[in-house]
Formats: structure tokens, sequence, C-alpha cells
């Protein structure tokens, strides 16, 4: 049993919590993803550490409130215990001294953005953040983020908040400027990926981003989370999370990310009831 | 009086009712069959089933006790040597282990010395398991890597010989394939549980959630245990290979068995975890996974539920009792056929696969004849779901995170007879070590490497 001890509201539907995991708190590292389940009834669903507490044994989660579990999640308070929490897993990311880091974050894909661009910041790259949201209340961590970007840009769908439109568009925009960008991330929703990808392609510009396809154990037993990468079959669970943009299947993981959706709707709608 | 020449028959659910549930299919021996059934054995000498059987039972004196109706001693005898009889009087293949060796077979039948077990474990159990004494604790501690067959048999016995035993397990529940792998109706999960339990009544430990590796790893392991035993099996799918293999429709065994074993997707959605079958599937491969895919499937309201495979029927690796129990359900087999591609609709979901027909050539270094392609034989047959059951790897997290520990060619542990690796203090064993394998062989590994970590220990 995990006890939650901290919560915050982020945003209307997303949220924030802290969860005591003194042995996953001590390993954990930027790039990494545990496995929850909240109840003996309850679904493995794999959410990105946000954020670690080594002397406090806590690890951050942010999620977005999608469906039956994220929702249940959403309900719970300070205090309450998660059945299961196990981790940290995945390939952490590699963190190093690029020069100029081009960081896209898009949506709850911001969320583990974070850990990201404090690691290449305290690794000593030059850090420009660029945040994509739908409108400005969906907004999440800017200011965290800001700490430790060089420079933050924003893009929200209905302007309501720095540039109107997408995340590729501020990029676009600073490889027409002539910045020198030596890597980008991108962690998002799948299409934001495949978008930011196919423009840094162009341009030669090593891209990584973070695939979230659906996943059972975690640990490489089930292959339920595979994706095509550079025409190998890969295990996002242990092989990733994290991935060569440029090689990535962007639409088979698009098409696979489907599988369970009327399943899901119904275990929503009976949930609701 | 002559001996009968065939087993007491054991009661099962009717093919068509069961098709349209998750119970167990046999329903076991009672009292008196068992006792009846224990009288056939002749008592043998020089006791040639106990050579079949790799930990050991004393199986003429257990069966000795039943047919004196000293059903509790029976269970004595049987307990001193495996901690999951339950288990193994289910799924092990007893027809080519310890009935594989009985005496009786040259005029029948052999004991039938699984059902036996089976009665003996489902009787102590009904009446409330006996807690063994403990032993005077050494002051020694061993960890042990995954809750499968090899790691729990290992715990069980280094916890009777007085060690301090913790187990740790990177999924929520205990018992690796017995738990997320092999389904209900064969194995129910009340019985792994309760074996489980029988086993922590030893005074092991189990943690769940620790991905040894991840979590924390065999060298830290190390700091604080005296010995490390790590049992974390075969879990890594095998694949086709062919095109189409990521569409929607293509599970591996594995995705498809936990999902509904472990994560109990078949009381979706009372339960949270999905699965989605249509009318057609198609299981690939035939061993006891595939069979188990296949029948699955039926329970889940598949239409149609194929098995298919590259050879004859005489290569099928699976169990002669499970093959036949595929067969009554309504299982078609098709041997002897070869996939080829799969290929979706518009949207990416899965519609059809493309095969091709086999015959059989020489035999391969498996000693099992060479299926080789008829060329231009292709055929293509609709399905809506695939379940690819080909076989699995050893599990590589742990051979990729502990430093200089010696690997295999096929990525498995490299111990010696007793399970000792290359380095000294952990030991391995089970599926890690050998490949897919059995449940009793797995058992057999834990119980060697128990007795060389007891010696390591002194
Ligand atoms: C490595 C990894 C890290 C992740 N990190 C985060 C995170 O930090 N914060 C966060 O909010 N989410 C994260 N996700 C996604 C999160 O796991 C899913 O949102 C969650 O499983 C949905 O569960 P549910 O029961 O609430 O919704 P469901 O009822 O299962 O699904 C609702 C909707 O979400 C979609 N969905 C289901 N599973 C996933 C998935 N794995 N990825 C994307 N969409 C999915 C479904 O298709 C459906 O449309 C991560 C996923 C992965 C694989
Ligand atoms: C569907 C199916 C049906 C089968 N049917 C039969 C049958 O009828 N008869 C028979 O004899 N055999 C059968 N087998 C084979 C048999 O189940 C295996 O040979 C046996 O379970 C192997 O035992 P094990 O202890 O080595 O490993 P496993 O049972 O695989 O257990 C390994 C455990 O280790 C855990 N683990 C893995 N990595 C880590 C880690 N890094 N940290 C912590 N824990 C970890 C896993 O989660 C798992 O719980 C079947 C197998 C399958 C898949
Ligand atoms: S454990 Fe298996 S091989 Fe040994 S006696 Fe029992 S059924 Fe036979
Ligand atoms: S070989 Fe068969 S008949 Fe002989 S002792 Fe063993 S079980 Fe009994
Ligand atoms: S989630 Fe099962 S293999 Fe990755």
């Amino acid at each position: 049993m995990y006890e939650i001890i901290e919560k915050q509201v982020l945003s209307e539907n997303v949220k924030l919590m802290k969860v005591k995991a003194p042995l996953m708190a001590k390993k954990a590292q930027a790039g990494q993803f545990i496995i929850l389940r909240i109840d003996e009834k309850g679904e493995r669903i794999p959410l990105t550490i946000a954020d670690y507490d080594r002397k406090k044994g806590t690890i951050t989660i942010i999620f977005m409130e999608v469906g039956k579990t994220t929702k249940q999640l959403g309900t719970m308070k300070k205090g309450d215990m998660i059945l299961n929490f196990a981790g940290p897993l995945g390939t952490p990311s590699e963190v190093e001294n690029f020069g100029n880091a081009v960081m896209i974050g898009g949506g709850v894909g911001i969320a583990p953005l974070y850990p990201i661009v404090r690691a290449l910041k305290q690794a000593g790259n030059h850090v420009i953040s660029i945040l994509g949201v739908r409108n400005k209340d969906l907004l999440i961590l800017e200011k965290e983020i800001d700490e430790f970007s060089d420079k933050l840009y924003i893009a929200t769908d209905d302007g309501s908040k720095g540039h109107k439109g997408f995340v590729s568009d501020v990029l676009q925009k600073l490889i027409d400027d002539g910045e020198k960008i030596d890597i980008v991330w991108a962690i998002g929703p799948i299409i934001m990926m495949k978008v930011v990808a196919n423009l840094t392609k162009k341009y030669d510009i090593k891209t990584i981003v973070s695939l979230n396809p659906i996943m059972v154990d975690g640990t490489g037993m089930c292959g339920g989370c595979r994706v095509s990468v550079g025409g190998e079959t890969k295990f996002a669970c242990v092989d990733g999370p994290e991935f060569d943009g440029h090689l990535v299947d962007y639409d088979n993981l698009m098409l696979r990310n489907r599988r369970f959706i009327c399943e899901e709707e119904k275990a929503c709608k009976l949930a609701g009831e | 009086m002559a001996v009968k020449k065939t087993k007491h028959e054991m009661p099962e659910q009717k093919p068509k009712d069961r098709i349209k549930n998750f119970n167990e299919v046999p329903y076991g021996y009672d009292e008196k069959t068992a006792i009846e059934e224990a009288k056939r054995c002749l008592q043998c000498k020089n006791r040639p089933c106990v050579d079949g059987c790799p930990v050991e039972i004393d199986i003429p004196d257990f069966i000795k006790q039943i047919a004196e109706g000293n059903i509790d001693k029976a269970v004595e005898v049987l307990k001193s040597k495996t901690s999951l009889p339950a288990v193994c009087g289910r799924v092990c293949p007893y027809e080519n282990q310890c009935e594989g060796e009985c005496t009786l077979l040259k005029i029948g039948e052999p004991v039938a010395i699984g059902r036996l077990e089976r009665f003996l474990a489902d009787y102590e159990r009904d009446k409330g398991m006996k807690i063994p004494k403990k032993t005077r604790p050494t002051g020694k501690k061993v960890a042990i890597v995954g809750s499968g067959p090899a790691g729990l048999t290992c715990a069980g016995d280094l916890a009777k010989m007085g060690h301090k035993v913790t187990v740790f397990e990177a999924l929520h529940a205990p018992g690796g394939v017995l738990m997320y792998g092999i389904p209900e109706f064969r194995l129910p999960k009340a019985i792994v549980n309760a074996e489980v339990d029988y086993i922590k009544q030893l005074g092991v430990d189990v943690k769940y959630d620790v991905v040894v590796g991840k979590t924390i790893t065999v060298e830290e392991l190390l700091e604080e245990y005296d010995a490390a035993f790590i049992g974390t099996g075969a879990g890594l799918p095998r694949w086709l290979g062919i095109p189409g293999e990521n569409l929607d429709g293509v599970y591996s065994a594995n995705e498809f068995l936990t999902r509904v074993n472990m994560m109990k997707a078949y009381q979706f959605p009372e339960y949270d975890t999905p699965v989605k079958i249509g009318k057609i599937v198609a299981t690939f491969g035939a061993g006891n996974v595939a069979m188990d895919c296949a029948r699955t499937s039926l329970r889940l309201g598949a239409e149609k539920s194929y098995i298919i495979y590259r050879r004859s029927e005489k290569e099928m690796p699976a169990r002669n009792e499970e093959i036949h129990h595929a067969e009554e359900e309504g299982v078609i087999f098709k041997l002897l056929t070869n996939p080829v591609k799969f290929t979706g609709d518009e949207k990416g979901i899965l519609k059809e696969v493309e095969c091709l027909k086999m015959e059989l050539g020489e035999p391969d270094e498996s000693g099992r004849r060479r299926p080789i392609p008829i060329e231009g034989s292709n055929f293509k047959i609709k399905i809506d779901t695939a379940l690819v059951a080909i076989g699995q790897s050893p599990n590589p997290l742990i051979p990729a995170t502990v430093k200089g520990l010696k690997i295999g060619k096929w990525g498995n542990i490299e111990t010696d007879e007793e399970g000792r690796t290359n380095i000294p203090g952990i030991f391995a064993g089970g599926d890690i070590a050998t490949g897919a394998a059995t449940v009793i062989l797995a058992m057999g590994a834990g119980k060697k490497a128990a007795r060389a970590i007891d010696q390591y220990l002194k």
C-alpha cells in the first residue's frame, strides 16, 4: 500500500499527487515511469515520474483524467492508499550537455517533460521550452519549467495565451530565425510528436519522443506495449519509453492505442452510473 | 485379484457446459475412488516412478497410506517433498514423468499418481492446512527474485531449514505463470493463493511491486542478504516475425492470458481491465500455452477457435490431456500450416491471415521432422484475433543488470546442476536458467538450489 501524501489540482482535469514509495524514489530518474493499480479490481496504468524526492521518499505523478482509472484516481485524497505502485520502469533519458536543447511539451505531456528540462539544464544545456495546450486554463507547471529554461514559449489553440496555434509553429519560427538547435525533446499527444518529428527530420535535428502505448505489466513480459521503431519491434516499457522520433511509426501507435476504446467507454459509463 | 488395467475415471464438466464458464474442468477423485485407485499400486521395490519425479516425491509411500485409508499420513509424506502439491497434481506432465515410469504401463494404464496427488492436496486444503513446526532460526537471510514455482519452492525449502527468506516479485500477485499464464479452468487462482499462503506461513515474506534490476539491483540485495536466488522465468514473448504482426487484433499469448487470468478481464467490467476478441480467433503454436489460448477464446465467446501449427499432430508439444480437452471443446486444428502474413482493413484492424501448407522433411536438430513449405499453396483464413503462442525466451532484465553474470546463448543464466551461477552467493533456476520448461522442473530447480544455498551459508 502506498500513501498519497499530497494532492493538488493543477487544472480542470489535471491533478498532481505525491506518493510515498521510498525504494522507487531512491532510484527514479528523468524519463522513467511507474505502474499503479488503485485497488483489487483495478487496471494497471502507467504514469510518468514527474518528480521525486529521494529524502522524503516520494514520487510525484501528474495525470489527466481521461478514463475510468484516472478519474477514480482523481477522486482520491491525501491520506488514501494506492494498492500497487511499481517502478521506476523504463530506460532513463539520456542526459548530457548537447548544447542548445529545445523542449516541447503538449498537454499533460508537459508533466514528464519537466524533470528532463531540469536535468538538461543542470547538465549545462541552453534550454528553450515550448509548452502547448488547448487554452490557458490547461497550462500546467509553467513556473517550474520556466525556472530551468533560458527561454519559454507558450502556444494555445485558441490564442488565450502566447502564440495562437501549435508548438510546431513556434519551433518552425525558431528554426527560421536561425536558432542553432542541437536536440529536440517532444512529449505530448502522438499527433504532436509526429508533426514535430516530421519537421525536425527536414533539418536533420536529433529528436527524442516519449511514447505512451497501452501497457499491462511494464516488465517486458506481455508485448502489449510494442511499437515499431525503424522497422523493428520494440517494447516501450523496457526499450523506451523514449525513442528516436525520426524512426517511430506513429500511425501504428495511434491505431494500437485505440484497441480498447469501446470497452473503456463502457467501463466509464458504468462507473458513472 | 487381478489389477484393474485402467485408471479410475475422474469426473469432469461436459464440454458443452464448460466452454461457457471459467470453472475448473475436472472435479477430482472422491475419497473412495482415491483409495480404490491407490490399491492398484504394486509397491514396486525398485520404485521406478520416483526416478521420474523431478522433486523426488516418495510416491509408493504416500500411495500406500491412501490405500490403507490413512489420508492425513499420506498428506504428510507428500508434503515432505513438495510445497505446491495442488499445483503439480493439476499441471504436471506426469504422463512423461512419474507415470511414464510406472510398472503398470506393461499391462495397461499407470497408477493415476497425479490425480492422487491432487486428491490429497484438495483434501488437506478443505480441512485447513497444517503448518510444520518451525526450525531453529539460523540467522541467515536469503533474497528470492520472482515468485514463480522455482522461487516459491526455493523459498519454502529454505524457510523450513530455518533461514529468513524474502521474495521480491515485480507484479502485484504471486505465482508467476501459475497466476498470469495458466487459466482459471485448469488451475483455479484460489488454489495458487492457498499454496502461497502456506509458504508465507512457513515464515516467508513476499514483497510485490519490486522489479529487481530497476527498483533495486541484485548487488544491492546482496548487501543486505547472505545469498540470492533468481527465478525470474521465461517471460519474453517470441514473435512470428511476419508482416502485419503489429495490427490491432494481434496479441502475444502472454498479453492475452495476463489480461484474462491475472487481471480477470473475463469479468470485465466488474474488473477494470478489458480484453477484446472477435468471432474468429486463431492461435499460432501447439504447446500448452497455445491450448490455453484457444480454449480461453471459446470461453470468451469466440465462435471459431483455430490452432494453426506448422508441423503435424505427432509433433505438438502440448500435453495429450490438453489437446484432448481442446478437441472435445471444439477447437479446430489446422496442422501443417504456417502463417506468412497478417492483413488488416483500411483502419488497420486485423481481418485475415495468409498461410502456406507444409510437408514434413528430415528430422532437424530437435529430432522432430522439419516442416517444409509447399510452394504455391498459399491460402487465406478470415480471422478477427490472432494469438501468438510460439514460445518465450528468458526475461532479459536480470541478465542485463548483474555485472559479470555468465549468460548462455539463449539469454539464459548459466548454472551448474545445483543452481550455482558463476558469482558466489547468486543462484538461479527454473525457466530463467533452462528456457521455457515445466512447473515441476522449475520446482525441482528451486529445491536443488535451496540445498546448495543452505550448504553455501554454512
Ligand atoms: C510510459 C507512459 C507514461 C504515461 N505518463 C502519463 C502521465 O504522466 N500523465 C498522464 O496523464 N498520462 C500518462 N500516460 C497515459 C496514461 O497511462 C493513460 O491516460 C491511462 O492509462 C488511461 O487510463 P484510464 O483508465 O483512465 O482510461 P481508459 O479508460 O483506459 O482510456 C481512456 C482514453 O485514454 C486512451 N488511453 C488509454 N491508455 C492510454 C495510454 N497508455 N496512453 C494514451 N492514451 C491512452 C484510450 O484510448 C481512451 O481514449 C502515460 C502512458 C505511458 C505508456
Ligand atoms: C500459458 C502457460 C501454460 C503452461 N502450462 C503448463 C503446464 O500445463 N504444465 C507445466 O508443467 N508447465 C506449464 N507451463 C510452463 C510453466 O508454467 C513454467 O515452466 C514455470 O512456471 C516456470 O517457473 P519459473 O518459476 O521459472 O518462472 P515463472 O513462473 O515465469 O515466474 C517468474 C516470476 O518472476 C517474476 N519476475 C520476472 N522478472 C522479475 C524481476 N526483475 N524482479 C522481480 N520479479 C521478477 C515474474 O513476474 C514471475 O512472477 C505453462 C506456461 C504457460 C505460459
Ligand atoms: S510432482 Fe509431478 S512428477 Fe512428481 S509425483 Fe507429482 S505428478 Fe509425478
Ligand atoms: S511404479 Fe507404479 S506401481 Fe510401482 S510403485 Fe510406482 S506407482 Fe506403484
Ligand atoms: S507492458 Fe507488457 S511488455 Fe511492455
